[in-house]
Formats: structure tokens, C-alpha cells, sequence
């Protein structure tokens, strides 16, 4: 176990690492290199040459490289430019980072409260018109962009019904205490209960609309992997040994069907860093999709390096703790 | 580091599957690759009787899932084709341009002439959804396109030579699949010094890559190690005929099934680069994902502007993915009974 544990660790070592060097050799891509990103239009050969030798622009490439990972390591990736001009990048990303967090858990919680349950009465129901609905509608769910749900959602529940707030976290003029950054848990720990649930008022719909792709991902898993389940020959010898339908459902059916479910969830993280860029900027909800949106428009190029190695090292640790999770669940695969 | 997914050489024919995308029980990386990997070895089938491509054809002729993804995408392909002969108006010409009222009203309703009414600069609806067929169809095709070609070049590099190159080249795709891929596309995109339909395109192409090199190599393995490879080998055919004669023909079957899906994805892929600005901002060439960008700011006023172009997208998307479940599903060896 703690050997496939170093292993796995030394892979994502090895995956961040990569990555370093291509948003690195990224920044030296582009057009005109950092210096003209610095200069913009006030350049001049004098200014340039100054300053690439401030900048260490004129050292070596793998003394660059390092110099870099150097200032990474300690959190310095520069200021930006365009998101909020003047701003530590790295501080950008963590006033964000909270926002993000609360809006994909409360999506990543719709999505399996949802997909699991269904996928599973799909299966047990096979062929009925529950499951074909439900297939039809999972269907449906990945063909339809992410930010057309969230415009639909937008457009009937807060401009039409006038049910739920049209964007933005929390309404103008609330005077909320701020502990996280999470504005329900914030009003739960203040005991501010007005300001949780108007932020939580604010969170609905675009965690909805977030949550349609991973439900419609969980659910197919999980109904497939249940019919598959219910076809082996353990599940026949529960039967043949006349244990309650109850016990073989739980035991053996739904413990066995989850492993590929589990790990699917843990992926489901990377369509939820990118649906949020999209969600978030429909809403105008101001978390790291949203702060993405603006830096990819904008081409804030600092804002962008951090944010693109957060969102890759958030979704390669997410993965390594789901592969340990299965591991612990399911034995065989540390033997592998 | 060992492959974490072996590829069984002779797929078990009596587990009965009814969806093959679900991942293998042994799954260890990630279920994207597992399922990549699975539909692989779906593509190895050395039982004797009906050919698969037959077996395969006799099923979907009866599909009505089959049919209907088929008669969706050969619409949406005729539609695509013919759409500057159809289209009653210009897409750059703006007759509706006097009933513009940016205060009052911002975008014309419909009217004798123009069935959906106009857009925001008085052009005529109905026109640039028919013209935009053609940029989706034209970005969707030559990113998945360009991504098959990439992966199949990798894949079969990998799977040809095998050793150390092998290693070298899934590493570099396991890095690429580390990173979320639609992430991976707006990075790609936003580095575009002028947007174009073609950044677009690069930007959808390089995330398909990772998918179809790993699918093909997986595929290329298998075939190594069977007898029809095994057979020419010993007859001394030279290497590079068994490689394009032999493996490279006979993997191509779930890599294309993989590409019909791909195309679903890369036409929503589009259109949310497009609608982040990423897209091609030329309004002169209309495309759907770029119209729904546009509509964003009259969702109070005229969503329909985005219902009509989100509605194209979404019944062209499900065609594709209908088209491609049922054609894998049909050429899964697992679920011929």
C-alpha cells in the first residue's frame, strides 16, 4: 500500500514538473516575449535590452528555468495586468479560490445525490420507461453546452419567474461577516442566517447548471456498472444460496458497482474547473472560473500561469486521492 | 512503469457488457484512459463467422437510435453544403437595420421576409443560423480531423516501435491528459495573437490527440501479439508492410468510432471557446457558438437569439453522439448475442 502510494506520488512529482516547464516554455512563447508583455507600447530597444538583463532574460535557458520554479516555489508568478491590475497573481487566485470551491462542491454534491440513486433504479429497471427517460435525458445533458444550461436557467428562474437572483455571490448592500470566503458557511458560522441563505439563493443556479455534465457522466456509470454487476456469477451464487434480495442488493450489487463510480466522481473535477469558467462568467459569479474567463479575454498572462498550475495540481492531487481511495476499497489493484 | 492497463488479448466474449464505455473493474489511472484502453481491445476479434463490419451493419440497420443520429447528421452535412443557395438573405447585409431602436427595441421581431426576425445589427436571423451550419461543420470536422491525424501518428509510433519510444510518447500523453482538457483548449486558444476559426481549430485538434494516440497504440498492441501479425511475420514480410498493411488497417475500427464522437465534443467544445471570445470574431462568417456568445447580452430582451443557435448546436452534437454510441455498441465484439 505505501509503496503504491510513493509510486503514484512520484508520477504526479513528475506530471507537475512537465508542466512547470510548458507554462514556462509557454511564457517565453509568446508574442514578443514577457518584456513586450511588460513594455506594451512604451518600448524601445534601450528599455528592452534593460530590461531583459533586470529580468534575467538574458542568462541561459536552464538558468531561467530554474529562476522560475525558484519564485513558483515561493508563490511569486508576477502581478496582474488585467483581472484586478496591480495585484499579486497568486493573491488573485486565493480571494477566488473560495467562491470555486463552494460552487463545485454544492454542484458535485446535485450531481451524485442525483446520478447515483437514478443510475441505479435505471439499471434494476432496465428497459422500463424510468430508464429509458433517464438515459434519453443523460443524453440530452452532455449534448447541451454548459453555458447554454446556465442561460436557460438564467433566463427562466431569474429573469422570467424572477424566482432567484440574476448573478453576482451575495446581494449589494448585505453586510455579511466574512470567516472563509464561503459565504453559506460564512452565515452559518456567524450564525447570520439571512446572509447564508441569500447566498445560497445566489448559489443555485449556477451550481445546477455546473452539475448537469457530472450527472449525466455519473449516472451512465453508475447504471452501467450496476447492470454489469448484476450479471456475475457472485451475484447468481447470492441468489442460489436464497439470501433476501435486501442483503444481495447491498452487499454485493451496489459495494461492487461503486468502484468505477468513485473514480469517475474524482474525474469529474476536471469538467468542473472548466464548466465553471464557463458558469461562472454567465452568472457573472466572481470565483476562479470567472477570474479565468477574464484572464483568458484579456490575456493576463500572470493570472493565467497560476490559475492553469492550480487548476492542472488540484486535478492531479483530486486523482491521486480517489486512486487511493480505490485502492484502499478494492485490494486488487495494489497488487498491480 | 508497467502499463497500468495490459490489453487483454483475447477480449472475454461471455461478459456481457451493455455499455462498453463502463471501466474495467481494475481501473488504476484514470477511467478516461480505462475506457479508451477498454475500446481498444473491443477492436481485436478472432472468432470466426460473420464479419464484424457485417454483424455490425445488421444490427444498426434496425437501430432506430442509429437511424436517427444518421439522419440528423446527414441533414445538418446537405444543410451545411447547400446553405449559401438556401439562405434568403446575405449573411453581411443588414435589411433590418431602420427597425433597430437600441433603447426600445433592440432586436427586430419577425416580419414578411424574415421568418426568425433580425439580430442586433438588423441582419436576418434565419440566414446566419442556416450560413452558420457551415463554420460548425467546417471547425468540428477538420479539429477532429487534425486531432486523428496527430493521435494516429503518436499511436502508431508507440505501438509500431514499441521500447522506449513507446514510453516516451505515452508519457507526454499522459501529461496532456493530466490537464483538463477544455482548459487546456482556452489556454491554447487565448495564446493566439489574432483569433481565427483556425486557432480554434488547432486549439479543439490538440485535445483529441491524447485521445485517439492512446486508443490507437492500445489497439496496435493487440494486434502485435495476434496470429494474422504473428503469421506475416513468419512469412518475412518486412516490418513496415506489417505495420501499414496488417496492425494499422486492422486498429483503425474503434478510432473511428472514437472520431464520430469526437466530432459531438468538438462542435461544443467550439462553441464555448467562441462564446469565452476565444472563437473567430469575424462576424462577417456567422457560426452558431459565436451567435449564442452574442445573444448573451439581450437575454431580457430576445433570448430567442439564443435559443435558435443553442437549439442547432445541441440537435447536431446529439446526432454525432447518437450516431457514435450505437456504432460502438455495434462493433463491440462484447455485445453480439
Amino acid at each position: 500500500m505505501i509503496r503504491f502510494v510513493i509510486r503514484r506520488l512520484l508520477q504526479m512529482c513528475v506530471v507537475v514538473l512537465v508542466l512547470s516547464m510548458l507554462v514556462f516554455a509557454w511564457l517565453r512563447s509568446l508574442p514578443g516575449g514577457p518584456v513586450s508583455a511588460i513594455l506594451g507600447e512604451r518600448q524601445t530597444p534601450e528599455r528592452r535590452a534593460a530590461l531583459e538583463a533586470a529580468l534575467g532574460l538574458d542568462q541561459p535557458l536552464p538558468v531561467q528555468y530554474l529562476r522560475f520554479l525558484e519564485r513558483a516555489v515561493q508563490g511569486n508568478f508576477g502581478v496582474s495586468t488585467r483581472v484586478l491590475p496591480g495585484e499579486d497573481a497568486l493573491q488573485v487566485f486565493l480571494d477566488r479560490l473560495p467562491a470555486t470551491v463552494e460552487l463545485s462542491f454544492l454542484a458535485l454534491l446535485l450531481a451524485v445525490a442525483l446520478g447515483i440513486p437514478l443510475g441505479y433504479l435505471a439499471a434494476r429497471r432496465r428497459g422500463s420507461a424510468t430508464d429509458t427517460g433517464a438515459v434519453i435525458f443523460s443524453l440530452v445533458g452532455i449534448a447541451v453546452p454548459v453555458f447554454f444550461t446556465a442561460f436557460l436557467l438564467k433566463y427562466f428562474f431569474a429573469v422570467e419567474w424572477n424566482l432567484l437572483p440574476v448573478s453576482g455571490r451575495q446581494s449589494t448592500g448585505l453586510d455579511a461577516t466574512r470567516v472563509t470566503g464561503m459565504f453559506v458557511l460564512d452565515g452559518i458560522l456567524t450564525r447570520e442566517w439571512d446572509a447564508a441563505w441569500d447566498a445560497l439563493e445566489h448559489l443555485i443556479l449556477p451550481a445546477v447548471a455546473l452539475a448537469t455534465i457530472p450527472f449525466a457522466v455519473i449516472f451512465r456509470i453508475t447504471r452501467a456498472s450496476v447492470l454489469d454487476v448484476l450479471d456475475e456469477d457472485y451475484v447468481r451464487t447470492a441468489e442460489a444460496k436464497g439470501l433476501t434480495t435486501r442483503v444481495i442488493r447491498a452487499r454485493h450489487v451496489l459495494r461492487n458497482a461503486m468502484l468505477p463510480v468513485v473514480t469517475t466522481i474524482g474525474l469529474q473535477v476536471g469538467g468542473l474547473l472548466s464548466g465553471a469558467v464557463l458558469t461562472e462568467s454567465v452568472f457573472s459569479f466572481r470565483g476562479v472560473g470567472d477570474a479565468l474567463a477574464t484572464a483568458f479575454r484579456e490575456k493576463d498572462y500572470p493570472v493565467l500561469q497560476v490559475l492553469i498550475m492550480a487548476a492542472a495540481v488540484i486535478y492531479v492531487v483530486v486523482n491521486l486521492l480517489v486512486d487511493i481511495a480505490y485502492a484502499v476499497i478494492d485490494p486488487r489493484i495494489r497488487t498491480r | 512503469m508497467p502499463d497500468p492497463h495490459p490489453t487483454p488479448e483475447h477480449p472475454r466474449p461471455d461478459r456481457p457488457s451493455d455499455a462498453p464505455d463502463h471501466p474495467t473493474r481494475t481501473t488504476y489511472g484514470s477511467v478516461r484512459k480505462a475506457r479508451i484502453d477498454s475500446l481498444a481491445a473491443a477492436g481485436v476479434d478472432d472468432r470466426p463467422g460473420v464479419s464484424l463490419i457485417r454483424g455490425a451493419w445488421q444490427r444498426l440497420r434496425r437501430n432506430p437510435v442509429f437511424l436517427i443520429g444518421l439522419t440528423i447528421t446527414v441533414a445538418f452535412v446537405m444543410l451545411a453544403i447547400i446553405a449559401p443557395w438556401i439562405a434568403p438573405w446575405d449573411v453581411t447585409a443588414r435589411p433590418l437595420l431602420d427597425k433597430v431602436r437600441p433603447q426600445t427595441n433592440p432586436v427586430p421581431g419577425p416580419e414578411a421576409g424574415h421568418l426568425l426576425g433580425g439580430d442586433d445589427r438588423g441582419r436576418d436571423l434565419l440566414s446566419r443560423l442556416i450560413v452558420g451550419s457551415r463554420q460548425t461543420l467546417v471547425v468540428g470536422v477538420f479539429a477532429t480531423l487534425f486531432g486523428l491525424l496527430g493521435g494516429v501518428t503518436l499511436g502508431t509510433i508507440a505501438g509500431a516501435v514499441g521500447g522506449w519510444v513507446d514510453s516516451l510518447v505515452m508519457r507526454i500523453v499522459d501529461v496532456m491528459l493530466s490537464i483538463p482538457s477544455l482548459l487546456l483548449a482556452f489556454t491554447i486558444a487565448s495564446l493566439a495573437r489574432s483569433p481565427s476559426q483556425w486557432t480554434l481549430i488547432v486549439a479543439i485538434a490538440v485535445i483529441q490527440v491524447p485521445v485517439f494516440a492512446r486508443l490507437l497504440r492500445g489497439s496496435m498492441l493487440a494486434q502485435r501479439s495476434s496470429d494474422h501479425v504473428l503469421a506475416a511475420r513468419s512469412l518475412g514480410v518486412r516490418p513496415r508492410a506489417i505495420v501499414f498493411r496488417h496492425m494499422l488497417p486492422n486498429s483503425l475500427g474503434p478510432v473511428i468510432v472514437q472520431a464520430t464522437l469526437s466530432l459531438a465534443v468538438a462542435i461544443i467544445d467550439a462553441a464555448a471557446l467562441s462564446f469565452l471570445g476565444l472563437g473567430n470574431p469575424d462576424q462577417r462568417q456567422p457560426e452558431w457558438g459565436q451567435m449564442l456568445g452574442l445573444a448573451q447580452k439581450y437575454i431580457s430582451e430576445a433570448p430567442h437569439l439564443a435559443f435558435y443557435p443553442a437549439g442547432c448546436i445541441i440537435v447536431v452534437a446529439l446526432g454525432f453522439t447518437l450516431m457514435g454510441e450505437s456504432l460502438r455498441e455495434a462493433l463491440d465484439p462484447k455485445s453480439r448475442r
